[in-house]
């Protein structure tokens, strides 16, 4: 019985969901528009897609246990490399796709081999140097491919013509709700496999696997690898999405922004980061709009300033969420069953001798 | 020749700026194992108190002394900013260091952005005194003055942070927290005060640094904590966490190759061969130039 509601739960859901364009509901205050009105299907599909996103980042920290810093350059590979290829190679948008996904396969191969070397907080910092390359070519335009701080609108007609247009924006949705529920299914299939038992032991104990005589780094790599893959092809849904690339999906704070989203909605969780990804893209978006509001605007100069500012709401609420609601929001279930999750997890795996073996704390040294 | 020795010169002025970042970094990692994401943020309230107060001090004595006592407020803000931050913030999330790195990052993100908000997002230009944008001639180059006094401040606070650590009761306690922590403790004696100091001294080492790119790029941006600190999170893996003559060290070598590759090869290939340099010594020495990874 419990095992059916597992698929059927999740299989009404996206049923539902897929059904949001054919529905005309105004829901005032929540959209602006009706529900299948372009703009709010543009901002439910980007909602889909970084929920997506925000699992791909949870299969890394919350799973396997790794504080990546620069999670944010193999979405910037889907975004930019797809865009490059069809718009200033002029090739096809199938060669493009098939290009993007060897690079998104190779390269997190290449740093992840390098990066993995050091653990912990070390690791953190690394990939964070790392991911810095990928906005530093953004901005500085080499050989003119990437268009510097303006970006570069990518050539639609090399486009499938069903995502192009705002007539078509239904579509779009779909593929977000596509690559979503694709993102799902193969994260639930990876940690329930053997070698996603290995990562989240890793997460509780790397000494202990190292012991058992399993070897972490190429299980760490394995993570990495499949976890930046899937960001890339989300970088490439956000390519369709949106207008072009914009070095904004190169920097640190987006990678910043996948952390928030991970842990608002619960880290080491499937449905806590799909949730925190809807959520934070959600507020991101809207914020401004109730900053704007004449509720807002007239308050005194002391509230209505940060008030007006989504991302001062955001890393504020982010730091309530770490101090009074450690599990996230997925957590408070967890919570009633009595299992420790999401951070605190994490948190109990790290006090083992987890890091003896990479950078440990100074008390873990003695 | 006198290019070369320019571009010495100005690599050195941004290694000290780096390095007044790392110190704090690595010596808050050191004892407390607390990766700071805010340490950007404390650098951006150094330069943003300094900015502030010459504003309000127009008029009154020589730039030059505005700017020295600016800093010195901004200084002062940077210090109790950050000792403010570890009894409020991270104080009360002992020994989770997860925990602890991500409400740095919080903060990070709601202090740059509340920044922003209250003097807009832009650059703003900063007054600097007129002889530090003077030029002394040295070998046939031009140096600005202002790379002679960012370098000699780094070099001050690195000679004052060593002889607080080796010749204080509280560099002692510092040192050794950092080596046994437990230990310590165990002798009667109250590390968190140790927490708070670090976090105060890291928060005016981030302070100074503000106060110097003021100088160094000629005006104020909330984003250059930020920016920043990702150069200093290299010289501190490259340099060894914990360790400030390691990161010293580590400055310089980062500030230098910057300069001259972004010179000699292409603008932004600095910033590219830097990173190649973090991944070269990932390979060969994973523990960093010191040894001594925390």
């Amino acid at each position: 019985m419990k095992r059916a509601a597992a698929f059927v739960v999740p299989a009404l859901l996206v049923v539902g969901l897929a059904l949001v364009p054919k529905i005309s509901l105004d829901i005032p205050k929540l959209f602006n528009g009706p529900l299948d009105s372009p703009g709010t299907l543009q901002l439910l599909g980007l909602c889909l897609l970084f929920a997506g996103v925000a699992l791909t980042y949870d299969l890394l920290f919350g799973f396997t246990g790794l504080l990546s810093f620069g999670h944010a350059l193999y979405f910037a590979v889907g975004v930019y490399i797809a865009a490059i290829a069809i718009t200033k190679w002029h090739w096809s948008f199938a060669v493009a796709l098939l290009f993007t996904g060897v690079v998104g396969f190779l390269l997190p191969l290449l740093v992840g081999a390098v990066t993995l070397r050091v653990g912990g907080i070390a690791f953190a910092m690394v990939t964070l140097a790392f991911a810095q390359i990928g906005a530093v070519l953004a901005i500085k335009n080499p050989h003119n491919l990437t268009g510097g701080e303006e970006g570069f609108g990518t050539d639609y007609t090399k486009l499938p013509k069903a995502f192009v247009g705002v007539l078509n924006t239904k579509n779009l949705y779909w593929l977000a709700l596509g690559y979503a529920v694709v993102v799902f299914v193969v994260v639930r299939y990876a940690v329930s496999s053997s070698p996603g038992r290995v990562w989240q032991a890793i997460r509780e104990n790397e000494l202990r696997v190292q012991v058992l005589g399993l070897r972490p780094h190429a299980y760490k790599l394995m993570a990495f690898v499949l976890s930046s893959f899937l960001c890339t092809a989300g970088g490439v849904v956000y390519l369709l999405l949106g207008t072009g690339p914009n070095p904004e999906v190169t920097t640190a704070n987006l990678t910043l922004t996948f952390l928030i989203m991970v842990v608002l909605g619960g880290a080491g969780t499937k449905w806590g980061a799909v949730l925190g990804g809807v959520l934070y893209t959600y507020l991101n978006n809207r914020l401004g709009a109730i900053g704007d509001s004449s509720t807002v605007q007239g308050l005194p100069k002391v509230l209505r300033v940060p008030l007006s500012e989504p991302l001062f709401l955001l890393g504020t609420l982010f730091v309530l969420v770490v101090f009074f609601l450690p599990g996230g929001i997925g957590g408070i279930l967890g919570r009633v069953r009595g299992a420790p999750t999401g951070l605190r997890r994490l948190e109990m795996a790290l006090r083992g001798t987890n890091g003896a073996a990479t950078a440990g704390t100074p008390e873990q040294r003695t | 020749m006198s290019t070369f020795l320019l571009l010495t010169i100005t690599g050195l002025g941004l290694g000290a700026m780096y390095f007044l970042i790392a110190s704090g970094l690595s010596l808050i990692y050191g004892l407390m194992g607390v990766l700071n994401f805010a340490h950007g943020f404390f650098l951006t309230v150094g330069a943003y108190g300094t900015w502030w107060m010459e504003n309000h001090l127009t008029g009154i004595g020589s730039i030059t002394l505005r700017y020295l006592v600016a800093s010195l407020f901004g200084l002062v803000l940077g210090a109790a900013v950050a000792a403010l931050v570890e009894l409020v913030l991270i104080r009360p999330l002992y020994q989770r260091h997860i925990e602890q790195v991500l409400v740095t990052v919080g903060l990070s993100i709601a202090g740059t952005a509340l920044v922003g908000a209250i003097w807009s997002g832009d650059q703003r230009p900063f007054v600097t005194p007129p002889w530090m944008n003077d030029t002394t001639r040295i070998f046939g180059a031009h140096i600005p003055n202002d790379r002679w006094f960012e370098i000699g401040v780094a070099a001050l606070v690195l000679g004052a942070l060593e002889l607080f650590l080796r010749k204080t009761r509280y560099g002692l306690i510092i040192r050794a927290g950092a080596e046994n922590r437990s230990m310590v403790t165990a002798l009667g004696i109250d590390v968190r005060k140790a927490f708070t100091l670090v976090f105060a001294v890291g928060g005016v080492a981030a302070a100074v640094a503000g106060a110097l790119s003021n100088v160094y790029f000629g005006s104020v941006t909330p984003e250059r904590g930020t920016s920043l600190l990702i150069f200093a999170f290299i010289v501190v893996v490259i340099g060894g966490l914990g360790s400030l003559t390691g990161s010293a060290a580590a400055a310089v070598i980062v500030g230098l190759s910057q300069q001259y590759a972004n010179y000699y090869a292409s603008s932004g290939l600095g910033d590219i061969t830097v990173v190649l340099l973090l991944g070269l010594v990932l390979l060969v020495r994973p523990r960093g130039l010191s040894g001594s990874f925390a």
